[in-house]
């Protein structure tokens, strides 16, 4: 009876181990299967992609999200974004929802790392309550955008493998294209494929796939501004969901960087204070 | 709180602002409701309305922030307007507060509402503000409390000392209300254990850290007790509840484990008062579902238990409502553009045949409009059980919002 129960459970764990397996077994086969030196060129790029826009400490910005359903009926979102910039870890941030009305005041504060789940936590003005939630939920939709809560958090070397799948112009900026595979298994992506601009490693394009390995969305870059001569920003970012046909365009305005934003800026209290 | 007050309190407001106005930023919003409850069955009591009970509220804004930030200013008074119940009919301030925010520190002054806790279906933690028990049946909805707060932020969690000079009584539904003990609850001849009556200074620290996935509090209160005692009394023809507010400490512990899709929750209260102490806890958890059957929705799964010390009431002693019952909760998100949500919970004691089943579900219409529909279902089969008084009042209710 003891040997018995002994065996399923050895049966169970191997089941469990191959499922685990099967779940990184895509990406990891595909990059495997080609030459390192795509791998290495990929991961520089990317890793090129970062360095640049490093050292801008801290930022503030405004966005207008408008949600477009398929008949062409638009939403808007108002929200603040507060920014600070970690060494070694990721990014904190502090989101400031403003519309829709209903949920005016409500507030978000995150802290990303790299390697383990993010800290995040929400806070409701009607209750003056602070809630920790899950960051589990890294697919699920943004305020009903096409933007899920993965495609605003920060971006780390560490959290992708890469492929260089090679040079495209089409859309008038010659760009590399490189494969980004996410190391989380709670990402909603089985690979995004992103076009850099050769001349200032700017994001121009990212292709989305879903876990069935269709295309999903489309993100497209416009109107990059450069600030303290150094930072670029898009003016506005526009998500395509070629599934659904619905989309969400971001119009940022108001953007500063080292406005003198610290810690203390990033913790509940302010979170339940800032607005 | 005295419409006097309220005249003074905006005369100070509106000179405090003309000397900081000109830097200031200012903010003007809030919202209307109008909702309308239909009870399905006549109360238990003639004089209890008979199935529809209509209102209005309004609860406006007004915000001004200076310094970066650093200074703001809230002004938000309460109005509500009921056809039928005349103690439904109430003004309140819910918040008139000052906060001045240092690096690592932070004062707060005035009329505010302060919400300690994590779990869903019953707020023990949650002691600071008296309830304002005519609005909704599940206790969230608090009275403004006067406080002082000075917050200090330290590498090892928050501390927040309050002083709380003053104290609010509870609000009771009136006579021809709905959702009512059979007894009605006096609202003019109450008395307190403290000679300096509803003057008393209640005094509180709280600590509150996140380590890692746990998010822990831990607080110490010392003051008039929010809950009354209710006792009997003959008023000419009728017998009532008169309302005796005792002095209590307390201690509380709230914390939550977040782990992966499960939030662990917990939270557990010692009082010690003259007539009694005890201990109670509210523990359970909630499973979310990210996007199921393949959709943008996520469904949250919500089990807690409640227990007390005290134990069910008897000929000696009220006893407590929750003191070994067990709540069940699943909650939508649709994660569409209209933020549209349904929660659904289901409430029993498993110590005698007594349950209630609720459903609240709204969505968002346009850019500004919010509509609810709550459902509420109450069984009772023991006379001495709380909500057997409850038992006729199966209620919906649907409301509309305008935000602005």
């Amino acid at each position: 009876m003891l040997h018995q129960k002994r065996a399923k459970t050895g049966l169970a764990i191997i089941v469990l181990t191959l499922l685990s397996h099967a779940s990184f077994a895509i990406p990891v086969q595909e990059q495997k299967a080609l030459d390192p030196i795509a791998e290495e060129k990929g991961l520089n790029i990317s890793r090129e992609v970062d360095q640049r826009d490093m050292g801008w400490t801290d930022s503030t910005a405004d966005m207008l999200m408008l949600l477009r359903n398929e008949q062409g009926h638009e939403s808007v979102r108002e929200i603040k974004i507060k920014s600070l910039e970690q060494d070694r870890d990721g990014d904190k941030s502090l989101t400031i929802f403003n519309q829709p009305r209903d949920i005016k005041g409500t507030a978000f504060l995150s802290y990303s790392h790299v390697g383990k789940a993010d800290d995040q936590w929400l806070y409701l003005p009607a209750l003056k309550r602070v809630k920790r939630i899950s960051s589990k939920n890294k697919s699920g939709p943004f305020m009903g955008s096409e933007f899920s809560f993965e495609d605003f958090s920060s971006f780390e070397v560490e959290k992708y493998t890469y492929k260089y799948v090679g040079s495209d112009a089409s859309n008038g900026i010659d760009s590399f294209m490189v494969e980004q595979y996410p190391i989380d298994e709670n990402s909603g992506y089985t690979k995004r494929v992103v076009w850099v601009d050769k001349q200032d490693y700017l994001i121009q394009k990212i292709d989305y796939y879903d876990r069935k390995n269709s295309l999903l969305k489309t993100l497209s870059y416009r109107n990059y501004q450069q600030y303290l001569n150094k930072y670029w920003r898009a003016d506005s970012m526009h998500m395509v969901n070629h599934q659904s046909g619905k989309s969400t365009e971001l119009k940022w305005k108001n953007y500063q960087f080292q406005t003198g934003l610290k810690d203390s800026d990033f913790n509940r209290n302010s979170l339940k204070r800032t607005r | 709180m005295p419409p006097l007050n309220i005249t003074k309190t905006v005369a100070a407001v509106s000179l405090l602002l003309s000397h900081s106005a000109s830097s200031a930023e200012f903010e003007f919003s809030g919202n209307i409701g109008i909702e309308d409850r239909y009870f399905f069955e006549s109360g238990l009591h003639t004089e209890q309305l008979e199935h529809s009970q209509a209102s209005l509220s309004i609860e406006p804004e007004l915000y001004w922030s200076w310094n970066k930030g650093r200074d703001n200013l809230t002004f938000k008074p309460y109005y509500r307007i009921d056809a039928e119940d005349s103690e439904r009919t109430h003004a309140d301030i819910r918040e008139l507060s000052y906060i001045h925010a240092a690096d690592d520190w932070e004062v707060r002054a005035g009329i505010r509402k302060v919400f300690w806790g994590v779990t869903e279906f019953q707020h023990l933690a949650d002691v600071i503000n008296q309830t304002d028990g005519v609005e909704n049946l599940d206790g969230e909805d608090k009275l403004g409390q006067q406080m002082l707060n000075l917050s200090l932020v330290k590498d090892w969690g928050i501390v927040d000392l309050y002083v709380l000079p003053g104290f609010r009584e509870r609000t009771f539904s009136g006579r021809e209300s709905r959702l009512r003990g059979a007894l009605l609850v006096d609202e003019d001849k109450i008395s307190y254990e403290s000679g300096a009556g509803d003057q008393h200074v209640d005094l509180a620290v709280r600590w509150s850290h996140s380590l890692s996935n746990y998010d822990i509090g831990t607080y110490w209160f010392h003051g008039t007790n929010r809950d009354p005692i209710l006792t009997s009394f003959q008023e000419g023809d009728n017998l009532v509840l008169r309302q005796y507010y005792e002095q209590m400490d307390q201690f509380g512990l709230d914390v939550q484990a977040t782990l992966g899709d499960w939030l662990w929750k917990f939270e557990s209260v010692y009082r010690d008062s003259s007539t009694e102490d005890f201990w109670a806890t509210q523990a359970g958890f909630e499973y979310t579902y990210v996007g199921i059957f393949d959709s943008a929705a996520d469904l949250g799964i919500l089990v807690e238990y409640s227990w007390d010390s005290r134990g069910e009431g008897d000929v000696n002693s009220t006893g407590s409502s929750y003191q070994n019952d067990l709540f069940l909760g699943s909650r939508i998100a649709f994660n569409d553009i209209q933020s549209s949500e349904v929660l659904m919970g289901f409430g029993t004691d498993l110590d005698h045949n007594a349950y209630s089943f609720l459903v609240e579900a709204n969505r968002r219409f346009g850019d500004n409009f919010k509509a609810s529909l709550d459902i509420r279902f109450f069984q009772s089969s023991t006379p001495s059980d709380q909500m057997y008084s409850l038992k006729n009042d199966d209620y919906m209710q649907l409301s509309l919002e305008w935000y602005f």
